[in-house]
């Protein structure tokens, strides 16, 4: 069994030891907005917050983050950055766009006005394939409006 | 009435004559320029859905009693299984069904490449099923592989007989010709990693099929599975509602598929079949590489007078040999013209289609070639370009073209090649190149739509089609609101799924908005016509004088009822409107063009090559949504800049193992390899010719130059020639190198 606090809400659930934070959140918790795109810590489809750092689910263990505030996709739904992704089309197949909701969300929360070198820097780590790259970048520099 | 006529279908340059039946009243164009909604920047209808998680893509469909299945894959890339035994896997915890090479035709006991599926099994979760898996016995014999594919070609072992094209008299040209340049160009092979992975959960319902899939084409897996198992067509389902990506490694069902159905029957239960990431990258295809020897001769003007090319496809097991050679051909106006094309079959995975097949790569060889030529002649690439330009094709004229207003276009951004140069400091040397883009994109028949209206004023548009992540469903819509005079928000839009709307076209060859567009607009204007016919009985108004707009029935003497209003009277009876596509301008091609020019910074002592500005000017007919399309060209070029600086699939040379299979190995472009400012220009000019929109398809055209520019503008930066892609640091320095060697001998040769 795993304590898990997700979104603010606690869960207590059957997690056999190696089970991955992604995989319980997805099939033990049914919050499929976490991504599973390469299963194996390169894409960042995953990411989620972990007492606010930006965490990628898929390779870490469940059993390690017991008890530590974890965010998805799905607690940050009204966050303004949703509006300035689909404002400026910053998506497009949609497939990784939550795991950059939820690594961006981390970097203004840091940095409200990053320059654009900032969010390179800390958008790296999530791969978009169809190549929304430019207009992810315009989302999070004018995320406040 | 349906009308059955006679027409002509492309399919990537291909024309074949096929019977269709059309339900399309003849709709003139709308006036070129923005309208209300189309040709104006909407946001993605299902963005929100998307950006909050809440989209249901393939990977996350959940149903009871789920198995879940891994797959045995051929370590060796060519090995035959002499015996097999899934005993041990069957009898292991949790295992609900396995299957070998016995019962299905896609799981082989010849393996002809590393990745094939040879066995699989299916469990009640998938660490249960690969556990199962390491329990399968295989007894292989191996065999010596064949991975060179000029070796293949020198051995006779092709997938087609080669293919030969010429026109004119190459060898007079040639002969004829102030100057001939040659040289030979690589690309490398590259693989789509869709960020969703190829997947499918097949669940027998009774003798029917519902098959959930990640795909590119609803109705053509249908066709495939239906074909497969010997059903009928519509007693298979398919499901499509959220898609991560494709770029034409899904437009077919796909051996999973197949392995899923068989499991699902064997085990009665639901089974998904995923691809891991590993297994995506082995398995699931490739842009095959290329070898292209290329010629060029020409006046000392400039003028082209004879072109040769043969070209070396490295296919793989199967597939099909792409048209590689088809830029040569088609892009500019040459009277001599030879080319031989070789699909090698070798021991590695099957090609499939990439984003422009054949295109991408042939593009890179020509406009390379054409600049060397340039080099050479001292002449301005962008107008030895204008002095080729093609005015009508060979036999068939063009819809429409517009090649030479996007050369002008590009003039001020060419321009700033001199400024470019001058801003070039100690080792960074900076530079502009440009190259021209020709591809198809003209859709065509069949594709049907619905659109339904209630006595709400609401419409839905109703399409059997996919949205692969382009953007097409909000250009139906906008499409549909447009000709009903509804605001966006009052259009909802039904796709995805095979029982519920009508046949819709593949989503490969940038075909969907020039294929779907014209059968929504149909469709809306059927509906449109019932509303008016409505409105004139009600209001006792003539049916000419009405028009639909704003969302309100107008007539031409003053009077405006909400639409809601006169359609409020129908209760729960629905306006129910139906489009077809219909044919293509016969006897013409439809193609579409651009140029684009690329700014590089290149570090001349570590060989690294930074894309500084990219604009990117192209043709394709009326635009609708500027937004979205602006998106579409950003994407194209950026995995342009993957395929041409980091984008590499690596071989082990002599066992042909896979290395590059996790995408820490191959390597993708991030936000921080993105370009600092990239410009769209769209012409939006529609094709007089095509459909009642002139609109043509934009998916493939933004990948085509950009790995022919970059690497002319790596030559007006260096004076470098690369040649191979990708342009690793090594393919620059070792260019540099040859450079420098080159110019030490001419400056050296007068001293002598």
């Amino acid at each position: 069994m795993v304590e898990l606090v997700v979104n603010g809400g606690s869960h207590t659930l059957e997690a056999p030891v190696g089970r991955s934070l992604a995989e319980t959140l997805r099939d033990g918790l049914g919050l499929t907005g976490t991504k599973i795109g390469c299963n194996e810590g390169h894409c960042g489809a995953c990411t989620v917050l972990v007492d606010g750092v930006p965490t990628l689910s898929c390779i870490t263990l469940v059993h390690t983050v017991e008890g530590r505030n974890v965010t998805t996709i799905e607690g940050l739904r009204d966050h303004p950055l949703v509006d300035s992704f689909v404002r400026a089309d910053a998506l497009q197949c949609g497939f990784c766009t939550p795991g950059q909701i939820v690594s961006a969300s981390a970097l203004v929360e840091a940095n409200p006005e990053p320059t654009r070198e900032q969010i390179r820097h800390g958008m790296a780590g999530n791969l978009c394939r169809c190549g929304a790259y430019p207009k992810i970048e315009e989302a999070i520099a004018t995320w406040q409006g | 009435m349906a009308r059955l006529i006679r027409t002509e279908k492309e399919v990537e340059g291909r024309y074949e004559e096929v019977w269709l039946v059309v339900e399309e009243d003849a709709l003139d164009q709308w006036p070129s320029g923005p309208g209300d909604i189309v040709g104006r920047a909407a946001p993605r209808i299902t963005g929100r859905q998307r950006a909050r998680g809440e989209a249901r893509y393939t990977a996350d469909v959940q149903l009871p009693g789920m198995l879940h299945t891994a797959v045995l894959r051929s370590p060796h890339a060519y090995a035959r299984v002499k015996s097999i035994d899934l005993t041990r896997a069957l009898e292991a915890p949790g295992v609900r069904a396995a299957i070998g090479p016995d019962a299905l035709h896609v799981l082989v006991d010849e393996a002809g490449y590393p990745g094939v599926a040879v066995a699989a099994v299916a469990a009640d979760t998938f660490d249960e099923a690969r556990d199962a898996v390491a329990l399968i016995e295989v007894d292989w014999e191996l065999l010596d592989p064949v991975l060179d594919p000029e070796d293949a070609v020198s051995r006779g072992q092709l997938l087609i007989d080669p293919r030969r094209y010429e026109r004119g008299d190459t060898e007079r040209g040639f002969a004829e010709a102030d100057i001939v340049v040659e040289a030979e160009y690589r690309t490398q092979t590259v693989l789509h990693n869709s960020m969703e992975t190829h997947q499918t959960i097949c669940e027998w319902q009774g003798d029917r099929l519902d098959v959930y899939i990640s795909t590119q084409f609803i109705w053509g897996v249908r066709d495939e599975v239906a074909e497969e198992l010997g059903m009928p067509p519509d007693k298979v389902r398919v499901v499509c509602e959220f898609m991560g990506g494709g770029f034409g490694s899904k437009n077919g069902a796909g051996d999973h598929t197949f392995i899923a159905a068989e499991l699902a029957k064997r085990a009665g239960r639901p089974v998904r079949c995923a691809l891991t990431r590993r297994e995506e990258n082995q398995a699931s295809g490739n842009r095959n590489a290329t070898i292209q020897r290329l010629k060029a001769g020409a006046r000392s003007d400039g003028t082209l007078v004879a072109l040769s090319g043969e070209f070396v496809n490295a296919v793989g097991w199967s597939g099909w040999t792409a048209t590689t050679e088809g830029p040569m051909q088609m892009l500019y106006a040459c009277d001599n013209v030879q080319t031989v094309t070789y699909g090698a079959k070798i021991n590695t995975p099957p090609m499939r289609a990439f984003r422009a097949p054949g295109f991408v790569e042939g593009t890179f060889g020509l406009e390379c070639l054409l600049d060397e030529l340039a080099a050479k002649l001292d002449l301005d690439p962008l107008e030895v370009r204008r002095l080729n330009h093609a005015h009508a094709g060979d036999d068939r004229p063009y819809s429409s073209k517009n090649l030479m207003e996007c050369y002008k276009r590009a003039e001020p951004h060419w321009e700033r090649r001199h400024d470019a140069r001058a801003r070039s400091e100690g080792p960074w040397k900076r530079g502009v190149g440009l190259a021209s883009q020709i591809w198809y994109g003209g859709g065509g028949p069949p594709s049907y739509a619905w659109v339904r209206l209630g006595s709400d004023g609401r419409a839905t548009v109703i399409t059997a089609m996919q949205d692969i992540g382009t953007g097409t469903a909000t250009a139906m819509t906008q499409i549909a609101a447009e000709e009903l005079g509804l605001p966006l928000d009052r259009i909802d839009f039904v796709l995805g799924d095979s029982a519920r709307g009508p046949y819709a076209s593949i989503s490969a060859g940038s075909s969907t908005i020039p294929s779907m567009g014209p059968a929504v607009r149909a469709a809306a204007a059927d509906a449109g016509r019932q509303i008016i016919e409505i409105a004139a009985q009600r209001y006792d108004k003539e049916q000419r004088i009405l028009s639909l707009k704003n969302g309100h029935v107008t007539s031409s003497d003053g009077g405006s009822w909400p639409l809601a209003e006169v359609v409020g009277l129908l209760e729960d009876a629905q306006i129910l409107g139906k489009g077809a596509r219909g044919p293509n301008p016969a006897g013409m091609q439809v193609l579409t063009f651009g140029v684009q020019v690329v700014e590089v910074s290149v570090d001349t002592e570590t060989g690294e090559v930074q894309v500084d500005r990219v604009a990117a000017i192209h043709d394709v007919g009326r635009v609708i949504n500027p937004l979205g399309a602006s998106s579409q060209v950003e994407g194209g070029i950026i995995q342009g800049i993957g395929h041409t600086l980091s984008e590499e699939r690596l071989l082990d040379p002599q066992t042909g193992t896979i290395l590059t299979q996790s995408l820490d190995h191959y390597k993708l472009p991030t936000i921080a390899d993105t370009p600092p400012e990239i410009v769209t220009e769209l012409l939006d000019i529609p094709d007089e010719h095509l459909t009642n929109l002139g609109s043509k398809g934009l998916g493939e055209p933004p990948i085509i130059p950009t790995a022919a520019a970059i690497a002319n503008a790596i030559r007006d930066a260096t004076g470098a020639d690369v040649r191979s892609l990708p342009i690793s640091r090594e393919e620059m320095l070792r260019a540099l190198r040859e450079a420098r060697e080159r110019a030490g001998e001419k400056v050296a040769a007068p001293a002598s």
